[in-house]
């Protein structure tokens, strides 16, 4: 799409398309030049490019890009500057102060021609039918610098090289034409297409930072190449994210569905809808279809940047699986019955106050889905407070980071992460636990790798060697791989090992902290049996490598703090999040840009479900239900008395529905069957109730227990915001119309009004006028504020009008930042004779959570099963070979999937991913949990590993029970 | 002891195990005021009938702050 927008100028948008050439640069020092005549002012370092862009003038260019550093190789950009000789290239070229710069001369016009003429000369001229037409910038630049002619033509006698014919002029095969790659399921690389201006490989490894693309060869021989010699792309390293094909400026890697459908006819900017990195894309379109998803440049959480799932993976938005007609049964052993939406919603309601007047108000309650909007979820939760009448509310955070606001609440006094994504880029150490950016949260590990290349150290604790501990030009200066559940011991060891060296900011800690609970913590973590050698047998961790680490991280300058669910989900999440702070904050990391504490969410929105009020025992703004004050706010703008007692929390649900006294559940947009741990259990529950409800795209795992499916949307289908786990609250927008008939947030009013709510929304910012109205921190949001401003981060108010990119600047929330002890307690959960090893769960780049989005795209081509990683000696004592069939078998239950043999696991260790429903890897894992919030403990369990022949028993059961409950019956005609 | 109750006291424990750590003497107030927060009625009621059959398995400091609870403010 061309871009004849000068911004600065009058009636110019504030988010320009403009591609400026080479990167911003923040130098406080301005130069001063003139550029055709224009005078102009730029950061130092700035190059002419971009200066000259910066006036609306655009220099022909090929090789250059503003999301990556000059590369001056295409020599189309070349200008003049007074008193110096040549042309130099103007990407690579500094401002000067007073520089004269000429960017349009005859001498100039003749070079580019020529330079254009030799490019075109080895390009093939099928732009008619080309699949870059209307958006190839050599198509572009070949118009820019009035190219008419090319002289040079392939002799008739055969032999003159090119690259794009298959045959020369006698008929003999062109050994220089090399055939299309299509092994990637979503883009082509087309060699004879190629100008090698080397874009590809630079976004690889400047943007992406996975080194997976190289130019081989060298003059005329030069090709883009991907992997090893013989490798495709789908062979290679490549991790599909996308930028290669982005950075291309012709058509050589293109997308498959451009080359489908054409070029896309209008862009609306909307939010990812899988991990908390929450990236900004502009949704292309054609009509209501989506031809392609491009990271937005002004996405201030990605910045231009996209995995492989956010890039491509939305194709089960149109997936054939998906359900688009409610659906009732009365028991779950019945089909399914399509029903109007009326049916549907009459079903359900009158079930639900049936069962209210059979066993009391609090014998239901629902589930928010952390991959709804802020609205849908503020909506699902003022049902349950104030129609079903109780607190029964929860959210799959619960099963992730219910731990984070736990601990953060108590050290801080506020349950989010204090950075945003760019503070990164101001770090000198980085502490990774419990986490693996590279496949949870892809944007933002590309975003710390460059950070790491910048010269950055990192340090990893976790019990994989994850692809941070070493890949392409990163390296971990230290990786210590405890066992699964020591992480208590191992953090309170890096803190005894700050305080008995000396290594503290005590200025920062008498500043802003309690300085008497520092004293007694202090005294606690000083202990000798907190000491890296005194933990060293428990946790597996080398004492000399965590002394090492703990004084990097102290004195290695600005530091912070990156964790994820291996913190969490185990029986002293709380904890650990508690120990992370007690590190932030007796090393003064806190409060500027390159430190903090930043929990890495798993779901695009679990931190909006938190913060509006999906859990039991608080209202929107993390506020307690006892709180008469809150209660008083909502019950007199909803017209209802709310319940000032804490609800159940979902595993709570479960129990209670066990025991019989909870009968009825509404669950939106979550597959509890498959997420939640000791899948015997929660199949238990769900079959104990009487009516529950499933609201999602397809017939999930959860579903094979309910009386009633009502048909979800997807985020291509509604309005509404998003919050990302940098508390950036960004907007979903509508690009086609519910298939379903229905965004999420209308459902759940039809069923609310079933119920006599009376709700009369007519649009999802009315929702977000009613939190901004009843939530202090979200006073200043609209979508009008966002529409102008992109984005904000809460807390948004009077306060902070523009939103709050670092919290704590200058003072905790709670007023002073409190230690807190953290002894270690081992978990419950043992290794013993019959279940010798530790089962750790994870996920991987392609795939996402329980798979129900992924798993019905083509990114099935990188993961399509779950294995079990286990280390080459565990697996030889048991005879197993790579790839067998193994049984994995814990107190809980047991399963079959493949071996996968690795040294990237310790030995005693097993790992798995949970993303195929086959597997149920959720079978094993035991109703251990969090003390403090019931996370469950996912990430140890202890299990043997044995060769079997395939599926145990259990899984055949479970398949034959999921067919059976899918069946729908044929419509009545 | 049923499963449930089982459950249910390995649940308090915990929450006392950590509360127990703690420095100062606030330790039982600050058990029963995480039980209050968290625990919806129906289980508080259930532990409550456990400490009147005896409260088998509940450490001394889930006694104390059930204790707590119970008294009439």
């Amino acid at each position: 799409m061309k871009d004849f927008i000068i911004p600065g100028l009058d009636g110019a948008p504030a988010f320009s398309d403009r591609d400026y050439g080479t990167p911003e640069r923040h130098s406080q020092k301005m130069v001063t030049l003139t550029i055709d005549g224009f005078e102009v002012s730029v950061p130092e370092g700035t190059s002419v490019m971009r200066a000259s862009n910066t006036l609306g003038i655009t220099i022909p260019k090929l090789c250059a890009t503003d999301n990556m550093e000059a590369w001056g190789s295409c020599r189309l950009c070349a200008v003049e500057i007074e008193g110096r000789r040549g042309t130099p290239a103007s990407c690579t070229t500094p401002v000067t102060p007073g520089m004269v710069v000429h960017t349009q001369t005859a001498k100039l016009q003749k070079l580019r021609k020529g330079v254009m003429e030799l490019y075109i000369s080895d390009h093939p001229l099928d732009c008619l039918t080309c699949a870059a037409n209307g958006d190839c910038e050599l198509q572009d630049m070949a118009g820019a610098v009035g190219l008419r002619d090319v002289r040079y033509e392939a002799p008739a006698d055969g032999g003159f090289q090119n690259h794009f014919l298959r045959k020369d002029a006698s008929g003999a095969p062109n050994p220089e034409w090399l055939p299309k790659d299509d092994s990637n399921p979503y883009f082509t690389y087309d060699p004879a297409k190629c100008i090698v201006c080397s874009r590809c490989v630079r976004a690889c490894e400047e943007v992406q930072g996975t080194f997976a693309l190289t130019i081989e060869g060298r003059g005329f021989d030069s090709r883009v190449s991907a992997g090893m010699a013989g490798d495709t792309f789908l062979s290679s390293d490549c991790v599909s994210c996308g930028a290669c094909v982005q950075a291309c400026p012709t058509a050589t890697l293109q997308e498959k569905s451009v080359i489908e459908l054409g070029t896309p006819d209008r862009k609306v900017v909307t939010t990812c809808a899988y991990c908390g990195v929450g990236c900004s894309f502009e949704a292309e379109m054609k009509g209501d279809t989506v031809v392609r998803m491009t990271p937005w440049k002004h996405g201030k959480a990605n910045r231009g940047h996209s995995c492989v799932k956010g890039r491509f993976a939305w194709g089960y938005a149109t997936h054939k699986d998906r359900i688009l007609d409610p659906m009732i049964r009365e028991s779950i052993n019945d089909p399914w019955e399509v029903v109007t939406w009326d049916e549907a919603i009459t079903f359900a309601a009158t079930k639900l106050r049936g069962i209210q007047a059979k066993y009391g108000v609090r014998a239901i309650g629902g589930i928010t889905s952390s991959r709804c909007t802020n609205e849908e979820t503020f909506l699902v939760q003022k049902m349950i407070r104030s129609v079903f009448g109780n607190n029964n509310t929860d959210t799959c955070a619960r099963v992730c980071h219910s731990p984070t606001g736990y601990g953060l609440g108590r050290a801080f006094g506020t349950s989010a992460g204090t950075q945003d994504f760019d503070s990164v880029e101001h770090t000198d150490v980085v502490i990774v636990i419990g986490a693996n950016p590279t496949d949870g949260h892809p944007v933002f590990a590309s975003r710390l790798k460059k950070r790491l290349r910048q010269g950055a150290k990192l340090i990893v604790i976790d019990p994989r060697r994850i692809d941070l501990v070493r890949s392409a030009h990163i390296e971990a200066s230290h990786h210590l791989p405890l066992r699964p559940g020591t992480n208590v011991a191992v953090v309170t060891a890096l803190a005894h090992v700050i305080v008995t060296e000396g290594l503290y900011n005590e200025a920062f800690i008498r500043e802003r902290c309690d300085w008497d609970e520092f004293l007694h913590y202090a005294e606690f973590v000083s202990q000798g049996r907190h000491s890296p050698e005194a933990i060293a047998l428990l946790t597996g961790v080398d004492p000399q490598e965590l002394r090492a680490a703990a004084r990097l991280f102290a004195r290695g300058g600005n530091g912070a703090i990156y964790y994820g669910l291996g913190v969490t989900e185990h029986s002293q999440g709380s904890t650990t999040v508690m120990g992370i702070a007690n590190l932030a904050m007796l090393t003064g990391n806190i409060g500027r840009p390159g430190v903090g504490v930043n929990p890495l969410r798993g779901q695009n929105n679990v931190q909006g479900s938190c913060d509006m009020g999906s859990f039991p025992h608080e209202l929107p703004g993390y506020r307690h239900v006892s709180q008469d004050t809150t209660r008083e706010i909502f019950e007199k703008l909803w017209g209802a008395v709310l319940d000032k007692e804490p609800g159940l929390r979902i595993p709570n649900m479960l129990d209670a529905a066990v025991e019989g006294t909870f009968k009825g559940l509404y669950v939106q947009g979550e597959d509890i069957l498959q997420s939640d741990p000791d899948t015997k259990h929660v199949s238990a529950g769900l079959a104990a109730m009487e009516c529950v409800i499933v609201q999602d795209l397809f017939l999930n795992e959860t579903a094979n227990y309910a009386h009633v499916f009502l048909p979800g949307s997807t985020f291509l289908e509604k309005d509404g915001t998003f919050t990302n786990a940098e508390r950036r609250i960004n907007r979903v927008r509508r690009v086609m119309m519910p298939k379903n008939g229905y965004a999420d947030w209308e459902v759940t009013m039809l069923l609310a009004n079933a119920m006599g709510a009376g709700w009369t929304y007519t649009h999802p910012s009315q929702v977000m006028d009613e939190i901004a109205a009843t939530t202090p921190t979200f006073a200043g949001v609209s979508y009008e504020f966002l529409e102008e401003k992109g984005s904000v981060q809460w807390p948004c108010n009077e306060l902070h009008p523009e939103g709050t990119p670092i919290m704590h600047v200058d003072g905790f929330v709670r007023g002073k930042g409190r230690f807190i002890v953290t002894e270690y307690v081992a978990t419950e959960e043992r290794t013993g004779p019959r279940f010798p090893l530790l089962l750790t769960t994870g996920r991987i780049l392609s795939q996402y959570n329980v798979g129900a989005q992924t798993r019905r795209t083509d990114n099935v081509a990188w993961h399509a099963e779950d294995r079990l990683e286990i280390h080459p000696h565990d697996a030889e004592v048991r005879g197993i070979k790579e790839g067998d069939w193994v049984r994995l078998a814990s107190r809980a239950g047991e399963t079959s999937l493949r071996a996968l043999i690795t040294d990237r696991v310790s030995p005693g260790v097993v790992y798995t991913t949970f993303h195929h429903p086959d597997t149920q890897a959720n079978v094993i894992t035991t109703d251990f949990s969090d003390w403090a919030t019931n996370c469950p403990e996912y990430k140890v369990t202890a299990v043997q590993v044995a060769l079997t022949n395939g599926p145990s028993d259990w899984q055949v059961d479970y398949g034959r029970q999921a067919d059976l409950s899918r069946r729908i019956l044929p419509a009545a005609e | 002891m049923p499963a449930d109750v089982q459950k249910l006291v390995r649940m308090a424990n915990q929450i006392a195990t950590f509360f127990d750590t703690q420095p100062g003497d606030t330790q039982a107030a600050e058990v029963a005021a995480h039980l209050k927060s968290f625990w919806e009625p129906r289980m508080l009621q259930a532990l409550y009938a456990h400490v009147d059959a005896g409260g088998a398995g509940l450490s001394p400091l889930v006694l104390q702050a059930v204790g707590r609870l119970r008294e009439p403010v």
